[in-house]
């Protein structure tokens, strides 16, 4: 729970000064709308991503504890990152510093070279999890002044914000995304990858596995018939909005699907300038996609279909 | 315990060095995680056989396997493994005795990491720009280059990629964190 | 007090005891201790030699107390017990001294600190003996009537075994029919019997019996008492049919307008109306109606049953009825719930339309199931091309359960028969081990083998209708590793068979404290002991068989059951419990009534009288724990066979050479009594 003014501390990652400084531009308005308050911390360093860890282990915890340290001196035990690989390392460092004494005493005598220590008193979470879960959803429903009725939205989680932790949402199949987007008044596009792996950083190591990877998330998309993509990671963001013109002439694909930051869309939903939100810096421009927005009608609903004599009823059914 | 063929510290070392790692013991051989992994195609060896031979203490083939540096980091097996073994870390131990014996052949893969690094431990933050093209250039053949730098460019143009790293203020306080830390990781060996 | 005289008897135990401690020397030491008239060493006390030797010296020597230094009262406590009553002593004036586990084996290194040590122990039990009270057995009647709580096979196989034994039964199920989980299935591993033709007879014998009480569509509500002699309250639940004047017929449930997905009996897979019967063979015959969907009790109207009905059986207005009974014994036989396989996200059961759980596919090849026996898609429809069979969902499993739920590979097995016997489909079955222990049971997975199913040793990691290359558009994709070639495959099925675990009823926690046993963290019942007797529980009297004390086959089930059965006949035909004596009793005189002891008891045996004022011990339910005794602010609750006086002396002889705090070489022992 935030503290009483929704204060926050807040982990950028190098990502949100750079390749997706439009999330961290939309989240500051979204927050401003909603009261949350979001504090940088003073002269945070990089998290060392996926790969400092796969070179060298104390530094690598190291490196992100300075960041821990740096925060448990602001006003908020509450850490927010908003990049999901900055918040799984993030979190990581703290549970095993919390679990492994061992760990928390080497890495303690590292910081303590460059005059600092933690001591354990954070509660790491991303965005997404402060979002759905302290906000009142009614509250988000009221910001709402232009619902984004027409527009199907895929929600896409990629797989660090729900994986390995289970904190605020189901590991295979999560929903509290695709609760905000409804929320906002768009038509939620279900589909199955939801969850599965963009490839991070497989872009540069390999590009058969990285691209094949995108593909099938944007196959899929696309098989549900989604406007947009919306994300809540840079790295998702980078790579199948950057990348998606590399997939489509490798396959022979010609997919369109501009990918979006959930922040975006919320900002666009309270009836903030797209501007301010950071849209149109998209490789694949969402122009065409938002401007669906309130023209197509909403399909009248149907009776639900006389059921099936034949058919067996489903798991839950009534 | 496991058959000796270097020596029974090779599975020790990989399991002392990942938190929980002890609960490799009991890895039924079940596959789920090589069943769930998205590059798993992609891999010399599903992580699962990767795991039965370091229990026959196959140090060498393990260390040279790419299967760790084909590792995305979804934690998919981690999370479904019925054992609850701590896959994803165990294929970060292993990338790192990899890198520190020399053994990986994967050399794509650690070099970027390795770059990676380089920047960070230069600047406190990482510097894409830099770090995309040095590694490019020098590990890639020119034809991907060129398609990455159409890419590079189209996210200039939108102003998210910057030719200049940013460097934090207290360099100095990370530099003596990270030397310290390096210290201490090797004093474990 | 007056002269006692205590016999003092070191055993050797062979070399158990002998082998480290000085036996002799020990007798020879204890013959200067108080009150101790004869001290000597034996080889084996246990022997009948060893007990005619207490018995003589009792008889001739007027021994009014015994001490028997050997191994631990478990053993042997009763043994020499009832050679002091067989010698005219009240066999509490004995004492049993542990000088084998308690000095000789867990001292083996150090001879000499063994022998001071078994001193000690002799010394503390020749102490404590003198003030031993003789007590008398508590004798209760066992009532030869018996509840059996649950009417699946491991519950009708108790009743029919204890009723043709002659002995009235009251066999209680929480359905509106017996019959169970087995009621359920298609055919059995590995003979491949009709289920309901070899179970339908025994429930008919269970609801014809003479001698066993039928109570279905009720629940027990309260049990009080012990063994030999329970009050059981039991909630019989209104069917609003009058059984009197039903016959069966029929014409309500075939008049009835509301359907409602059956999710008991069909397991989901199919419809039944708001007044049914669970099943044709349905024992007793009798419909019930569903409270919460019928119509009439929603809105006011319909009635259409009562107005079909040819003997105007149906009675809305019908209330449950609570009957108190007394039992001398019961049996748990409750069975499992199978494991909600949408708790597994990948598998997709619930999303994803042919995924199918083990239950919903044995209705679905029942020729009286849903889909008359014939193996269709969820559409009711196709026929399937292809199926993939998935092995332990919910067990082997740290996220869900740990354990192996036993017999979910020979029904997978089952499953792949019926599939390759009515249609031409490709049968996968994908699993980690092939657990195939039991009689028939290979020769019954060489079948299958033989049958052409592929085996894919790999446990599934995820079933997906998202396509990724031709030839997976429209199907089921089952994502495994193939370990036994080391590749991860993707194979194309039309439909998903998922092999649930067994878990324990989703009150099972509830219901063991209802009857006073344990449960495990899984939440199975509690047996008394796992290898040599999984029967019985720590509750004496209360019993337990079947699925309900873990994952089983329908023939150990059975097996169970008569075994449960044939323990209650024991209690029966003898006709009467003995119970231990040792116990604790307030002075009521000097009770204030504070009821510190009441909640304290973990056996519920302290009752407070609200008019005296007072709390008194049930002895036939105390168990002589002492936690009442230390809890009174009082001090006015003895603990019978525990005393202060008992304690305290003990404590004084083990201490025997340490005079005012000094270890005292070569010193007397303590001669003054506390």
């Amino acid at each position: 729970m935030p503290d009483d003014n929704g204060k926050y501390t807040y982990y950028p990652g190098c990502a949100a000064k750079g390749s997706s400084a439009a999330y961290e531009m939309s989240m500051l308005a979204v927050g401003e709308v909603l009261g949350m308050n979001f504090e940088e911390i003073d002269d945070w360093n990089c998290c060392g991503a996926t790969e400092y860890f796969s070179i060298n282990a104390i530094p690598a915890y190291s490196l992100v504890a300075r960041n821990l340290a740096l925060a448990e001196q602001m006003e908020s035990d509450q850490l927010v990152a908003s990049c999901s690989a900055c918040f799984l390392n993030l979190n990581k460092t703290n549970k095993y510093m919390g679990k492994h004494p061992d760990l928390d005493q080497k890495v303690n005598r590292a910081l303590a070279a460059g005059g600092l220590s933690y001591d354990g008193g954070l509660t790491v979470r991303h965005l997404l999890d402060v979002v759905v879960s302290d906000v009142d959803q009614e509250l988000i429903a009221q910001k709402v002044t232009q619902p984004l009725s027409g527009l199907r939205v895929a929600p896409y989680y990629g797989c660090m914000v729900v994986r390995p932790d289970e904190t605020f949402d189901n590991q295979e199949y999560p929903m509290t995304l695709d609760h905000l987007m409804a929320t906002l008044g768009a038509t939620v596009v279900d589909f199955p990858l939801k969850a599965h792996c963009c490839g991070g950083h497989m872009t540069q190591i390999s590009e058969d596995v990285a691209f094949e990877l995108i593909r099938r998330l944007l196959h899929n998309a696309a098989e549900y018939e989604a406007d947009v993509i919306v994300t809540l990671c840079p790295m998702c963001q980078l790579n199948l909005d950057a990348y998606q013109n590399n997939v489509n002439r490798r396959f022979g694909t010609d997919y369109n699907l501009p990918v979006l930051y959930f922040t975006q869309l919320m900002g666009l939903a309270f009836g903030l300038d797209a501007k301010e939100l950071g849209i149109g810096t998209e490789i694949v421009s969402a122009n065409k996609a938002l401007a669906k927005i309130g023209q197509v009608e909403e399909a009248p609903r149907k009776k639900p279909a006389r059921r099936d004599k034949k058919a067996l009823p489903m798991p839950g059914e009534m | 315990m496991p058959a000796n063929v270097n020596g029974t510290s090779f599975y020790r070392q990989v399991v002392e060095a990942t938190p929980d790692g002890e609960k490799l013991a009991t890895c039924l051989q079940c596959g789920t995680c090589g069943g769930s992994c998205p590059s798993g195609d992609d891999m010399q060896h599903t992580p699962r056989l990767l795991f039965a031979m370091i229990d026959a203490g196959m140090r060498e083939q393990v260390l040279r396997s790419n299967t760790p540096w084909y590792c995305v980091s979804c934690y998919y097996c981690t999370v479904r493994c019925p054992q609850e073994i701590p896959i994803t870390d165990l294929m970060y131990t292993l990338k790192r005795m990899a890198v520190a014996e020399g053994l990986y052949e994967e050399r794509d893969a650690a070099d970027w990491s390795t770059s990676f690094i380089g920047y960070v431990e230069q600047y406190g933050r990482s510097f894409e720009f830099g770090l995309a093209t040095r590694y490019h250039l020098s590990h890639k053949p020119l034809g991907a280059t060129i398609g990455k730098s159409t890419m590079g460019l189209q996210m200039m143009q939108k102003g998210r990629l910057s030719m200049t790293p940013e460097r934090i203020e207290n360099m100095d306080q990370l530099t003596a964190i990270l030397n310290a830390a390096k210290q201490i990781a090797a004093q474990e060996v | 007090m007056a002269e006692e005289k205590v016999g003092v008897y070191i055993c050797h135990c062979g070399h158990n005891i002998a082998g480290t401690v000085d036996v002799e020397a020990v007798a020879e030491w204890a013959k200067d201790l108080p009150n101790v008239e004869v001290s000597t060493d034996y080889k084996f006390m246990c022997s009948s030699l060893g007990q005619e030797l207490v018995e003589e010296d009792i008889r001739e020597k007027g021994l009014t107390r015994v001490v028997v230094a050997a191994c631990s009262p478990h053993m042997h406590e009763p043994t020499f017990r009832k050679a002091c009553e067989r010698a005219g002593l009240n066999p509490y004036l004995f004492e049993m001294a542990n000088i084998r586990e308690h000095a000789s084996w867990v001292h083996a290194d150090d001879p000499d600190a063994a022998t001071e040590k078994t001193k000690a122990i002799v010394a503390g039990a020749v102490s404590r003996v003198v003030h031993h009270e003789p007590l008398d057995t508590l004798v209760v009647p066992v009532n030869e009537k018996t509840m059996v709580v649950g009417g699946g096979i491991a519950g009708i196989n108790t009743a029919l075994e204890i009723a043709n034994a002659g002995y009235p039964v009251v066999l209680v199920e929480r359905e509106p029919s017996i019959g169970g989980h087995m009621a359920q299935f298609d055919k059995t591993f590995p003979t491949l019997d009709c289920s309901a033709c070899i179970l339908t007879p025994k429930m008919f014998d269970v609801g014809n019996h003479p001698n066993i009480e039928l109570m279905t569509y009720s629940e027990v509500e309260n049990v009080e008492g012990y063994v030999g002699n329970f009050t059981v309250t039991i909630r019989q639940k209104a069917r609003k049919i009058n059984i009197e004047d039903c016959t069966g017929c029929g014409d309500c449930w075939e008049r009835c307008p509301k359907k409602v997905v059956d999710t008991d009996y069909e397991a989901g897979l199919g419809y039944r109306t708001a007044v049914y019967r669970p099943f044709p063979q349905a024992v007793p015959k009798y419909p019930v109606i569903d409270v919460e969907t019928c119509i009439y009790y929603d809105t006011g109207k319909c009635r259409a049953c009562e107005k079909f009905c040819p003997t105007g059986a149906i009675n809305f207005e019908q209330e449950d009825e609570v009957v108190m009974t007394k039992v001398g014994n019961i049996v748990l036989a409750t069975g499992y719930d199978l494991f909600d396989c949408r708790r597994i996200p990948q598998y997709g059961f619930g999303r994803l339309a042919n995924v199918f759980s083990s239950l919903e596919f044995e209705r679905m090849t029942n020729a009286s199931g849903p889909t008359g026996g014939k193996i269709v898609l969820r559409d009711g429809v196709t026929e399937p091309e292809s199926v993939a069979i998935i092995h332990c969902v919910g067990s082997r499993d740290k996220n869900y359960n740990e354990y192996c739920s036993g017999i979910c590979c020979m029904a997978a097995l089952k499953f792949a028969h019926l599939i390759h016997e009515k249609t031409n489909a490709e049968v996968y079955n994908c699993y980690i081990d092939m657990r195939s222990a039991f009689k028939d049971y290979e020769e019954f997975y060489n079948r299958l083998m033989e049958e052409g199913t592929h085996f894919i040793r790999g446990r599934v990691a995820e079933v997906t209708d998202a396509a990724r290359m031709p030839g997976e558009e429209g199907k089921l994709i089952v994502q495994v590793e193939d370990t036994l070639i080391g590749k991860q495959r993707r194979v194309p099925v039309d439909m998903v068979i998922l092999m649930a675990a067994m878990e324990p009823r989703w009150d099972s926690v509830e219901v063991s404290h209802q009857f006073g046993i344990g449960c495990s963290a899984a939440g199975f019942f509690t047996e008394k002991h796992p290898k040599l007797d999984p029967i019985a529980t720590m509750s004496d009297g209360v019993f337990i068989a079947g699925v309900a004390q873990g994952p089983k086959d329908i023939p150990l089930t059975v097996g169970q059951g008569a075994a449960a059965a044939a323990r209650v006949l024991t209690l029966i035909t003898t006709g009467e419990v003995e119970m231990e004596p040792v116990r604790a009793t307030i002075d009521e005189a000097r009770c204030s009534g504070c009821r510190i002891c009441n909640n304290l008891c973990p056996y519920g045996a302290i009752d407070f009288l609200e008019e005296e004022a007072v709390s008194r011990v049930n002895p036939a339910l105390c168990k002589g724990c002492g936690t009442c005794v230390a809890a009174c602010p009082s001090q006015i609750i003895t603990g019978a066979h525990f005393s202060y006086e008992q304690i305290m002396a003990e404590i004084e002889g083990v201490l025997w050479d340490m005079g005012n705090g000094q270890l005292v070489p070569d010193a007397q022992p303590v001669t003054e009594s506390a």
